[in-house]
Order: C-alpha cells, then structure tokens, then sequence
C-alpha cells in the first residue's frame, strides 16, 4: 500500500485479498453508519455505557452497598449525593453505575444465548427441509404465539428468581424471531450456484451450514439483535421491578425502581433516577439498531 | 395461486374446506405446544404439590395417598392427556392460597384486564392511526418528525417506570386523576356486577357518579397501554399509507383533478383497512400482556396482578392457570388477525 493512505487503500474497488475485501466493505458500511447522527449518538450512548461499567469502582463515589441510615431519602443535588440516596442512605449514583454492570452483563448473555439458538434452529430447519423443518417451524411458531412476558414469567415460577435465570427466561422467549430469519436467508442460499459448487467439491452438512451459510446469516441477525436490546432490557428490568430478576441487594435498575416504587409521592427521584437510566440505554439501542439496518439490511429500512 | 389437477369426480374437496382444515390443525397443534409448555414447567418446578396440599406434618401414607389422587403415580403421557382433558372441560385446579377454583378467580378478574386494554386499544387508534396517515402525507414535516420521536420513546420506555410518573405527576402532585385501583373505597361494591366491566356496569345501572369516579381511575393506565398501543400503530399506518401513495392509481387520482383529502381518505386509506385490522388485533394481544406490568403499578386487579401475585406465593395451579388463558387469548387474536387478512385482502387468497 505505498502511496496511498489508509483511506484510499479502504476504499478502492479492486481488493487485492479477501481480508481487504471485508475490510473494505466494513468500511464502506461505517461511513454511511457515521452520516447517522441519531444512530452515532446512540453508538456514543453504548460506548460510554462500557466505559462506566469498566470502570465503575473508579467512578462511582461510593460502594454500591454502603449504608448510611442517618443520611436516608436525601434529594438531588445533596452535597456528596449527586442523585440523592436512596431508603437505606445507600448513594444512588453510585448504585447507577454499578448497575450499568447487570445491565450489559444479561444483554451480553442474552445476545449471546437467543441469537445463537435460533441460528441453529433456522439453518437445520432451512437446509434439512422436509419434516426436520416442519417439526422445527412448527415449535418456533408456537413459541412466537406466546406472550413473552406472561411466558418469561412462567419459566422464572419454574426455574426460581435471580439473574441467570431471569436471563434464561428472556432467551427462551427471544430466540423464535431469530429462528425465523435464519431459515429464510438459508432457503435463499441453499440453492445458489456456489453451495451447489462446494457440495460437488465433497463438503458436507456440517461443513456447508457452518463455514458458508451461518457467515451470511449473520449480518440480517445483528441487526435483528440490535432492534431487540431495547426490548431485552425493558423485559429485564420488568423481571427485576417484579422481584424475579435480580435480587436486592443487587443494584439491578428495575429491582431499584421497585425500592424506590413504595413512596414515589414523597421521594420521586428515587425510582425515577433508574428508569432515567433504563431509557436513556434502551432508547440508545433502537437508534442503534435503527441505524444499523440502514447500513446491513437496506429492503428493509423503513425511510 | 396453482390449482391442483382436479382427482376426478367423487373426490374433489372443496379448497375451503382445504384451507380450513389446516387452519384448524395449525390452531390445535399450537395450543398443544402451549399446553405442553406449561404442563412441562408445572414439572419441574421446584415446589412439591403433594407437599403444598398436605403440609410438613403429614404421614406417609397420607402423603402417598395424594400424590396417588393427583395422579402423580401415572407414566408422564398421561399426565399429560389428563391436564387437556382438565384444561378442555375448563378446570386449572385449585389455588392454594384461597382454595377457590383458578378457573373462578380467573372469570372474577378477567374483565378488570379487558376494560384496560380495550380501553387502551381505543385510545391507540382513535390517536395512532390519523398520525400515522398524516405523518406519511407530510412525510419529513415537523409532525412526521413528531411522530417518529413519540414511536421511538413509546419503544424506549420502561412501562411501569412511565405508570410510576404519570401516578406521580397527574394524581400525586396535580390531582386531576384517581389514584391506584378500581375505584375510591366508597364506590365500591354500589352497582351490581354484570359484567365484571365497571365502567359497562355502572352504566347500565344508571349510575354516574360510580361511571365517573371510575373513569378518573381508569383514565391514567389505559391511557399508558394506549400510548404503547399508539406508538405501534401510528408506526404501521404510516409504512402501509407510504406504499399506497407511491402506487400509480394515487397519482391517476390526483391528475384526474381528485381533492386531496379524497386521495388520502377515499382511496389510500381504503387499501391499507384489511392490513391495519390486523395491527390493531396484534397490538390488542399484546396490550392484554403489557397490562401484566401496568396492573401492578396501579393496583389493578386484573389477570397480570392475579398472575404476579400467585408467583410471589407460589400458587402454580394459579400462575399455570393465568399463563394458559392469557396464552389462549393471545394465540385465537394472532389467529383471527390472520383470518381477516384472508378474508377480507383477495390477494391473500
């Protein structure tokens, strides 16, 4: 790449390798994601989000278990307190950032657990076809007929609250959709030129679904992903409002909602400081996601 | 649109009956899976039922004598066969905190849920779809812009953080709605229940200071499920009404001299009607479950409290037995949003 800069080597249209090829195309895609204001501000969001919950012991003022019982229910802007504390004097911004935590832990597990299932599902289903996908689609369709929440509820009674579980719950109800795309983008492909070609070169199912239909897959599924965060999060925090997510003490944002529900007329920033923070996140994601599927999956963009 | 090879007379089926006899299958095949899925969790749950009904101190033999009566002792298949065949006649057992039938404390609460979301459903439409129309003719104006933001922050927000501020905002600090509940203490039990549904009942019983005093309660979380509900439709009316306006027969409209308000009303909007039913039986199924997190905020005692507070007690006959009417409820309004589209859209046929 002598004389030529990073840049142009990014943007030419003759790639001299593949990896340059990828590169060059992830490239091409983050310009145009970059032109998004409302999607880079969310990205901005998320970013800082993984800062604060990296370095959360360095920001936060306090322990996220401190209690002071003779400093309780302080408002905002308390001296020391920049958003008040909360029935137990613990300090509530303190609390925000270790949550942060919880928070990016299960939209990590869940991201990592739903997308992957359902990825699996589709493809099997999409490439086996014949009764495998009847049966498959058949269970997939059943679980998109359920109401998640209701459902998400009823796995917890099973499994007991707490977090793990609470994630369990959520993937059990989020993997259909994902299931979904996966099997239409396999039927598009399975019958293309180059897996007809690679068939004949001797690769097997294995090697077909793994190495060149789930690569493919994957961009129509981050994206996918990115638009349900938001929904994973409210669902979490619901889990957690309802006490069958994270339990006190945890620092989770729902379960602070719900200390912080008991007296909302007398001391409102109480509840209100976390669902700020739940909102501030969630509506990050779907700018994100909104974003995304602008740069990924174009026939799909709403504008 | 292939039409089989005709069998020949004597076996022709009619493709109705085709077509409805695989409807029918795929309806019974998904309240099977609903079933097994809570037949399942009521399996491995962690709580002995034998132990909730007889307690700690009981003998063996009284305990071996029910875990034979709950049929517990029977290969799981027909365990299985016997909670359809109890869930079919309408029987979800009993609750062990009340020991009432769940199927009779489902009937008692159900229409507290149904007068809440139908109310939020209403309020959706009746706000949703003219936004939505107007924000794809104005497509880019201030209001589609406007439109964008209130769909964005209906997707962002926590709902039962938004109930917690709309209780603190509109009852707690100004005092213009009723508090959490049905009703003030003092209406209640005043008008006799017919339908479960205050606002009908007292209605029809003629009695207006019970109407209004309910519909100050009311009032505040049917109109949260409505934003929701709202945010939703508004969103969908506004991709469906894109398409149509960018199909030649508008612009034929338009060159042919047609008021634009005829265009917009009498002919786009005319198109998008079969696919907007369906929206709004989605965003109905889904406001009958987002009211599980309402009803909690604001006292309700509807299906969602009866739900969560069974959990909290660890009532499963009465968590199963809510999951299984809400699932049920869910699936035939997902099933019917399908029919109308069938019905009612030619090409779908």
């Amino acid at each position: 790449m002598s004389g030529m800069t990073l840049r142009q080597w990014l943007l030419t249209d003759t790639p001299t390798s593949r990896r340059h090829a990828k590169m060059a195309s992830f490239y091409k895609g983050w310009l145009t994601l970059r032109g998004n204001t409302m999607a880079m501000f969310g990205l901005g969001i998320l970013v800082a989000l993984g800062l604060i919950a990296l370095f959360a012991p360095l920001l936060a003022p306090y322990d996220w278990t401190t209690q002071n019982l003779g400093n309780r229910l302080q408002p905002l802007g308390t001296e020391g307190h920049l958003l008040g504390t909360d029935s137990l004097g613990r300090d509530i911004l303190s609390r925000l950032i270790y949550g942060s935590r919880i928070t990016l832990y299960i939209v990590a597990l869940v991201a990592l657990i739903a997308p992957v299932a359902g990825l699996l599902v589709g493809t099997v289903a999409g490439y086996v076809g014949g009764w495998v996908d009847l049966v498959l689609m058949r269970i997939t369709d059943i679980f998109l007929a359920f109401p998640r929440l209701v459902l998400a509820l009823a796995f917890v009674a099973a499994l007991g609250a707490g977090i793990e579980n609470a994630v369990l719950a959520i993937s059990l109800t989020a993997w259909p959709p994902y299931a979904r795309i996966a099997r239409a983008e396999t039927l598009t492909i399975r019958s293309s030129d180059y897996i007809s070609a690679i068939r004949l070169q001797g690769a097997g199912p294995i090697r077909i679904i793994t190495k060149h239909i789930w690569p493919l897959c994957i961009s129509s599924l981050i994206v996918r992903v990115t638009l349900d965060m938001a929904g994973i999060i409210l669902a979490a925090a619901g889990l957690g409002f309802l006490g069958l997510g994270a339990q006190p003490p945890s620092p989770e944002w729902g379960a602070m909602i719900s200390e912080g529900r008991r007296f909302i007329l007398d001391y409102w920033w109480v509840a209100t400081m976390p669902g700020l923070a739940i909102f501030t996140v969630s509506l990050a994601f779907n700018l994100l996601g909104d974003g995304l599927r602008d740069v990924l999956d174009p026939k799909d963009s709403e504008t | 649109m292939t039409t089989a090879p005709d069998p020949g007379p004597g076996f022709a089926i009619p493709n109705w009956v085709k077509a409805t006899v695989l409807t029918l299958g795929s309806i019974a095949v998904t309240m099977l899976g609903l079933l097994f899925i809570t037949f399942i969790i009521g399996r491995v749950m962690p709580i002995d039922p034998v132990l909730a009904i007889v307690g700690e101190r009981a003998s063996q033999a009284t305990y071996d004598a029910v875990y034979r009566e709950l049929g517990l002792d029977q290969p799981l298949l027909v365990q299985f066969l016997y909670y359809i065949w109890d869930v079919v006649r309408g029987d979800f057992g009993t609750s062990l905190l009340n020991a009432r039938p769940v199927s009779e404390d489902i009937a008692r609460v159900f229409p507290a849920t149904l007068e809440l979301a139908t109310l939020g459903v209403i309020f959706g439409i009746v706000l949703g779809v003219p936004l939505g129309v107007v924000a794809a003719v104005r497509r880019g104006s201030w209001i589609d812009q406007v439109a964008r933001v209130v769909a964005l922050v209906g997707y962002s927000m926590p709902i039962f953080w938004l109930g917690l501020m709309g209780l603190l905002i509109f009852y707690g600090i100004l005092g213009w709605v009723g508090g959490p509940g049905r009703l003030d203490i003092f209406y209640e039990d005043i008008v006799p229940t017919r339908t479960g549904m205050i606002l009908i009942d007292s209605a029809i019983a003629g009695d207006w200071s019970v109407f209004r005093n309910a519909f100050s309660h009311i009032i505040l979380p049917a109109s949260l499920l409505g934003y929701y509900s709202l945010a939703y439709i508004s969103r969908m009316t506004r991709s469906f009404m894109l398409e149509q306006l960018s199909a030649e027969y508008i612009t034929t409209a338009r060159v042919k001299g047609m008021s634009e308000r005829a265009v917009i009303w009498r002919h786009a909007f005319r198109n998008i009607r079969v696919q907007l039913v369906t929206v709004i039986a989605l965003s109905y199924a889904n406001l009958l479950e987002g009211s599980v997190l309402t009803e909690i905020i604001f006292s309700w005692p509807g299906i969602g409290s009866y739900i969560t507070t069974a959990l909290l007690s660890a009532d499963m006959n009465a968590v199963l037995g809510g999951t299984v009417v809400v699932g049920l409820i869910f699936i035939l309004l997902n099933i019917l949003s399908d029919l109308l589209y069938r019905v009612f859209d030619p090409r779908a046929k």
